[in-house]
């Protein structure tokens, strides 16, 4: 609290001083997010630009932009000049250097754990009550449960939501053939197949479609926040850790000359006070002391990787979600 | 080829301003879909436009389009005649109306039309109880491109219908034609080509729409996959060459498809002009 009082006070003091001394420079970066990160970003750039005034004492406004994570991806190699990308899953950052060479090809290695500052995971989202019971992934196969998800092809939610039930499937000692008669038989129950993960949301708490939405867990906690007491979420016995990670994008960076702030803007997503903002918006912290904070909101999950068990992100894509991949192979008539 | 003379002059700046600005407009952005597609070899391109799901997609985008402006044809022209012929309170507020979906972002269009025939919906409720399912069928795509496509039926025939004057029927009522004869013989020949510009038109449109369908259609494969979505997903899996190949055809057979149309007017149009 005393530190608070202080900082208001050195802030209206300079604020005074401002147009006197006039050599606070203005720094203007582009963040172009996935879907979900809305609330999160909001939250994060004013506490950044804050802090960033304290220690250079330049003004930093940031402008955010949102939408399927895929679209993201395209719209900064398409000439989009964003200084940092923050995107839903690692495939849609590798084709920044695939298609576009905007950044170097061992990008997830220049930030601490595969450069994500913070973690999600897939629950499912059911209705208060769980008419349906529904426990786990095998429950999602049962003939009459309707099961929400967007389409693996559009949305990088999805994916994780795709392959979380692939684990799961794989898990229960099926081989190839059975796994993929277990997502087969999942992907039956599924009426509407939502471009995005917000779609589904929509579709599922909003229009009333669904018994269960496969959804990331701050979106889960989300929709139960704007409906309280409509919805439950279930923790399913294995889950896939999902990882959106965060890049400088630098070659715009370099062109607008904002890589030192840029790169700030990143690492301090991993300091307590945006590990605490990421926690405060139900993404889970990776900072130990933050983590251990919020222990009780984020029940413990078994997780598997992207890259343990499905060996990294392009592998897994070509696999299952490129043209004729498992994915496909599923309507395939 | 120019021989007549024209009171106006500038026939040659004129249309070098409209071939040039038909060029930025559409040419040049739709050559550039041609050009990227080019990056495809042949049976690369036949494997993409040709594959199962996409041809399913096809008949559902063709399919429902059809169907809707042939619905607004039918409830266009009603619309219209409504508006023209007869006096009543209301009059000014109902013809506003039929700009509505015009007006509205696509978007909202769909947002709404989903809510309104979900199972839960105001309207999806009472179809339920029939078992009748509109959202996430073809049946919701055709509803979605019907309401899309209302207002060119209207507008296109509205102007004609208030330009034929009552006296032509009264005309024909007086020489002993009976109603159906005068409506049949004597007013639909001269609204018919405006209702198939209308036709033409509400049906272009419903061929390229995606923001109003993506919503209600529930976008499975081979069931409710319109042709956009498909170009859209190419777009996100980064294959713009397959993704454009798409475009193409969807091109190609909506200008044949227009051109036939268009010619069937002129056609249409030369017949009735000799019979007078």
């Amino acid at each position: 609290m005393q530190t608070f009082k202080y900082l208001k006070k050195t802030l209206l003091i300079s604020a005074l001083f401002l147009p006197l001394t006039g050599l606070a420079a203005d720094v203007s970066l582009l963040n172009v997010s996935y879907d979900p990160t809305r609330e999160l970003y909001v939250d994060y750039n004013k506490a950044f630009a804050s802090y960033w005034k304290n220690k250079t004492g330049d003004n930093v406004t940031i402008k955010q932009s949102h939408g399927g994570s895929g679209k993201q991806a395209r719209s900064i190699i398409d000439g989009l000049d964003a200084d940092v990308a923050t995107l839903g899953l690692g495939y849609d950052v590798d084709q920044l250097y695939e298609k576009g060479k905007l950044i170097p090809k061992d990008w997830q290695k220049r930030l601490a754990l595969n450069s994500s500052p913070y973690t999600s995971t897939i629950v499912l989202l059911i209705r208060k009550g769980n008419p349906k019971k529904i426990k786990d992934w095998d429950d999602l196969t049962k003939t009459g449960v309707s099961v929400i998800t967007p389409n693996p092809k559009t949305s990088g939610g999805a994916r994780w939501n795709y392959l979380a039930a692939w684990a799961y499937a794989q898990k229960q000692g099926g081989n190839e053939a059975k796994t993929q008669e277990f997502i087969r038989k999942l992907f039956k129950n599924v009426p509407v197949l939502d471009t995005g993960a917000r779609g589904s949301t929509t579709t599922f708490a909003e229009r009333g479609i669904g018994d269960v939405l496969i959804a990331w867990e701050n979106e889960a906690f989300l929709a139960q926040k704007e409906f309280p007491g409509k919805y439950e979420i279930v923790i399913p016995s294995l889950s896939i850790l999902a990882e959106p990670p965060v890049t400088v994008v630098d070659k715009y960076a370099k062109k607008h000359n904002t890589e030192a702030v840029a790169k700030a803007y990143l690492g301090y997503l991993y300091a307590e006070e945006g590990q605490e903002i990421a926690a405060r918006n139900f993404y889970r912290p990776t900072l130990a002391s933050i983590a251990k904070k919020y222990e009780s909101q984020f029940p413990k999950v078994n997780l598997v990787k992207i890259d343990d068990d499905f060996g990294g992100w392009q592998v897994a894509q070509k696999k299952h979600f490129s043209d004729g991949g498992t994915f496909d192979q599923i309507y395939q008539k | 080829m120019f021989t007549k003379k024209n009171i106006l002059p500038g026939f040659n700046l004129s249309l070098g301003y409209t071939i040039l600005y038909l060029s930025l407009i559409v040419l040049i952005p739709l050559s550039a879909a041609f050009i990227k597609t080019a990056e495809l070899s042949f049976n690369e391109f036949w494997e993409v436009v040709s594959a199962p799901r996409v041809v399913a997609s096809y008949k559902l985008t063709f399919g429902a389009s059809l169907i809707g402006a042939l619905i607004n044809a039918v409830f266009g022209l009603l619309t219209a005649w409504v508006l023209v012929r007869y006096k009543f309170p209301g009059k000014k507020i109902l013809d506003a109306l039929v700009d509505l979906p015009f007006a509205l972002p696509t978007a909202v269009a769909g947002i709404t039309l989903a809510t309104l025939y979900s199972a839960h919906g105001w309207i999806g409720a009472w179809l339920e109880l029939l078992s009748i399912k509109v959202a996430s069928t073809p049946l919701g795509v055709i509803v979605a491109l019907t309401f899309i496509g209302l207002p060119f039926v209207v507008r296109t025939v509205q102007p004609v219908l208030e330009d034929l004057e009552a006296e032509t029927e009264e005309a024909a009522a007086s020489l002993g034609a009976n109603r159906w004869q005068t409506f049949s013989k004597i007013v639909f020949p001269a609204i018919w080509p405006a209702l198939l510009t209308g036709f033409s038109l509400a049906f272009a449109r419903a061929i390229g729409e995606y923001g109003s369908v993506i919503f209600i259609a529930g976008n499975l494969p081979f069931v409710s996959e319109i042709t956009p979505l498909i170009i859209y997903i190419k777009l996100d899996e980064h294959e713009y060459a397959q993704a454009t190949a798409v475009a193409v055809v969807m091109l190609v057979i909506s200008f044949l498809l227009l051109f036939a149309i268009n010619g069937l007017q002129w056609w249409l149009s030369r017949r009735n002009n000799s019979s007078y």
